[in-house]
């Protein structure tokens, strides 16, 4: 048999979700049989994931881990369309219409020192792998996780697991210290001698003003963007962002970037372009829901 | 029997005694394309042009000269025998008349309804030439769609025996399509591998249903799966495998690259970041394969909901926006475009048709900036009065602008539909191959890349191209790979 053709058995795979947790109210962490991507998927990257064939929306998620002997990948998601919401109602069992990738340019991995990694709500999810793949290249790495409350912090364990320090941060006090992730961060680029690079990912806003306390530090900030995209391909141009006054696309010159050479003022305005008719769509779904009995458990 | 009925069985009988004239045929009048009613298509998406009868297309055939030098081939990118499959329509013979073009084209009734007959085989016809008008040459394109339509398939092309080779086809739209069918025809174990969830390419995401039904083109897809083609989706070459593991792990033996448009252009001026801006290729794509258009109806793809829209452009792709945004429900749709009418590359029917269904052409305009709110949103777009001067490399007179001429459309949404560049992914994810300065890739005239057993066209290679030229290549391509995977 020539390896073609276990190609094609890896191929016609079906999308099955393999083991699903709940992390939180609405965080839902999935492992999902994708062999092809399992293999070749490096850190930083992401998938398109299409709920059903015909009519679901495209939507991209970066790849939060992934076991290429299982051949399954790992994704965390948050609950907050009609798509996502569909995904969290999805079992053990149950398949995708359709998973795409990997996708976008790998993290670029180096000795570069001391590395700050700063995750945000499920932007912890993402960041995991690639605090991993900077541990495994040498660096000593500082992670910052922070989360509106001690119920919405994700991963604790595996960053400790991979990480010289971890401060927890949390909007209310309910767990770590009360604080926003940029106040610990600040503290990092003051020490002597500075961290080498930061990675920021979260919500846009908490990677902008990240940005912004790196920036008098001089420390280097990549951040992962994850902006609108229809094909994920380079096709579209829906993803695109303004980085160093240059029109870039996420999909294909991303989705990281020089975080001091992002405008995200203008990614938040785009990001919330869909806002209204989302919103519409998810009330429908859950109304939907209510009627067939999908919420009694 | 109706008028024209009559008129056809004259013209017959007239023909059969060896007396039907060029005169004769002069004045049989140009048959319009029926379609359907320009109001009523506003707010539906069903096909427009609805096809000739067979009077009408008997009728039209009878109007060609059948000229010895046959002027019309030579304009065909795939040199259709176009005089022989008129005749044969004229004569009433359609079986006939389909296996004539067959022989060189594959998807007719695609390139019926998308070739831009214009500037193609209709521009050198000997009638148009005689009438000093293209649009009085026999209509070649609604001939050629009249007979693939009444094919009621069923007959599968002669599949060769197996040759143990494997061939990967990447991307599924007109190029790859045509690719696959010829080296599976010669007995290749042959994959095609789209990057999307469903396959067609730019007949499927870019060009719309009013113009081509997504029916024809999922039957041209049913009949590549009978004959054996194996059709891979949501396969991204370069990321989910590339080609060098395709060619050096998963054994196949040849590769043909068709994927396609790459990223949008956009014309670098203040304000295309706003919340209402989109590239073509984003509209189209939310409303063809996404189905946008039944957003909360089925679909959960959303599209702006907008209601004075500006595209910008004055190709095929402008035309489909622009008419997609007023089955959108958009109040007023305007077109700006910085040349003259004259100067469009749209199909002269895509024209009719869009100003038919209401929309505002601005010709000799560019835009200067694009307005916004405080919040991000458009809210207009401030254009230059442009007047044409000296003709520039492509032969078209440069658009020079008007000082002090700017003026603002109140608009919502903007829909830059300028062109594509490369696709970029193939590019970074293989090294080996030669690519140019815009990022096409570099092919000889058998489309052979400078990686041995790679063959690539399309947009890929040519930049901007049209069905019928991808189409073109992956014949090309196929005959080049049939003979190098037979070479001992």
């Amino acid at each position: 048999m020539r390896i073609g053709d276990v190609l094609f058995q890896e191929v016609i795979v079906t999308y099955k979700i393999v083991s699903k947790k709940q992390l939180s109210d609405n965080v839902f962490t999935v492992e999902v049989e994708a062999p092809l991507i399992a293999r070749a998927r490096k850190a930083g990257q992401f998938v398109i994931v299409g709920v059903s064939d015909e009519y679901g929306e495209r939507i991209p998620l970066t790849i939060a881990g992934a076991d290429p002997d299982k051949g399954t990948i790992r994704l965390v998601f948050q609950r907050v369309g009609k798509t996502t919401a569909q995904m969290a109602d999805m079992n053990v069992g149950d398949s995708f219409g359709y998973v795409a990738g990997p996708l976008g340019r790998p993290t670029h991995v180096e000795k570069f020192g001391t590395v700050v990694c700063v995750g945000g709500g499920i932007g912890t999810a993402p960041l995991l792998p690639i605090a991993t793949a900077m541990k495994q290249a040498g660096n000593t790495i500082l992670s910052i996780l922070g989360a509106r409350n001690k119920e919405l912090l994700i991963l604790e364990e595996e960053f400790r697991a991979v990480s010289e320090e971890v401060i927890v941060v949390t909007d209310d006090g309910s767990y770590g210290r009360k604080a926003l992730v940029t106040e610990p961060l600040k503290e990092l680029c003051q020490r002597d001698p500075k961290p080498n690079l930061a990675v920021a990912i979260g919500p846009a806003i908490m990677m902008k003003f990240c940005c912004e306390t790196t920036r008098p530090f001089q420390v280097p900030t990549v951040v992962s963007l994850n902006t609108i995209m229809v094909d994920g391909t380079g096709m579209c141009g829906g993803c695109r962002v303004e980085v160093g006054g240059k029109t870039k696309f996420v999909c294909v010159d991303g989705p990281e970037f020089d975080g001091h050479q992002v405008d995200f003022d203008q990614m938040m305005k785009r990001m919330s372009a869909y806002h209204k008719q989302e919103q519409q769509a998810h009330q429908a779904y859950q109304e939907h829901r209510c009627k067939i009995g999908l919420d009694r458990k | 029997m109706t008028r024209d009925e009559e008129r056809l069985q004259e013209l017959l009988e007239k023909q059969q005694a060896g007396l039907l004239k060029a005169a004769d045929r002069y004045e049989i009048p140009s048959q319009p394309m029926p379609a359907q009613d320009a109001v009523r298509r506003r707010s539906n998406i069903d096909e427009v042009a609805l096809g000739y009868t067979e009077t009408q297309a008997r009728l039209e055939a009878m109007r060609c000269l059948q000229c010895k030098n046959a002027p019309c081939v030579q304009g065909c990118p795939v040199r259709i025998r176009i005089r022989d499959f008129v005749a044969a329509i004229a004569e009433g013979q359609y079986d006939q008349a389909l296996s004539i073009i067959r022989e060189n084209s594959l998807l007719p009734a695609v390139c019926g309804r998308v070739c831009p007959q214009e500037v193609q085989c209709q521009e050198t016809c000997t009638v148009g030439r005689k009438f000093r008008d293209v649009e009085k040459s026999v209509s070649i394109g609604r001939l050629e769609r009249f007979v693939a339509d009444r094919d009621k398939g069923g007959s599968l092309p002669k599949i060769a025996p197996p040759t143990g080779k494997k061939v990967a086809v990447i991307g599924s739209g007109p190029g790859g399509i045509v690719c696959a069918a010829d080296t599976r025809r010669a007995g290749h174990d042959v994959t095609v591998f789209e990057a999307f969830h469903k396959p067609g390419g730019v007949m499927v995401y870019g060009i719309p249903e009013f113009r081509l039904p997504k029916a024809i083109v999922q039957d041209e897809i049913d009949v590549l799966k009978k004959m054996g083609v194996q059709i891979v989706c949501n396969f991204i070459i370069g990321r989910t495998r590339t080609i060098g593991e395709l060619m050096k792990e998963d054994g196949f033996d040849a590769v043909y690259i068709g994927v396609g448009a790459g990223l949008p252009r956009f014309m670098g001026i203040e304000g295309e970041q706003l919340v209402g801006v989109y590239s073509a290729n984003e509209y189209l794509t939310r409303s063809n394969l996404m189905r946008a258009y039944e957003f909360g109806k089925g679909s959960d793809t959303p599209i702006a909901r907008s209601r004075r829209v500006a595209v910008v452009g004055g190709g095929n792709v402008a035309m489909d926006a622009a008419r997609t945004a007023v089955r959108l429900g958009a109040e007023k749709v305007y077109l700006v475009y910085r040349r003259s009418e004259k100067e469009m590359p749209a199909r002269i029917e895509e024209v009719h048709h869009a100003k038919e269904e209401g929309i505002e052409f601005h010709i000799l305009q560019n835009p200067k900036r694009i307005l916004g709110d405080e919040l991000g949103n458009v809210v207009g777009i401030e254009c230059l009065r442009y007047e044409l001067g000296e003709p520039d490399d492509s032969g078209r007179r440069r658009p020079v602008p008007v000082a002090g001429s700017e003026f603002v459309l109140d608009v919502d949404t903007v829909i830059v539909a300028i062109g594509n560049g490369a696709n970029p992914l193939i590019q970074q994810t293989t090294p080996e191959l030669e690519f140019n300065k815009w990022g096409n890739i570099v092919v000889d005239e058998k489309c052979a890349t400078s990686m041995k057993g790679v063959y690539a066209g399309g947009d890929i290679v040519l930049g901007a191209a049209t069905v019928i030229l991808a189409m073109g290549q992956g014949r090309t391509a196929a005959a080049a790979i049939n003979e190098y995977l037979t070479q001992p």
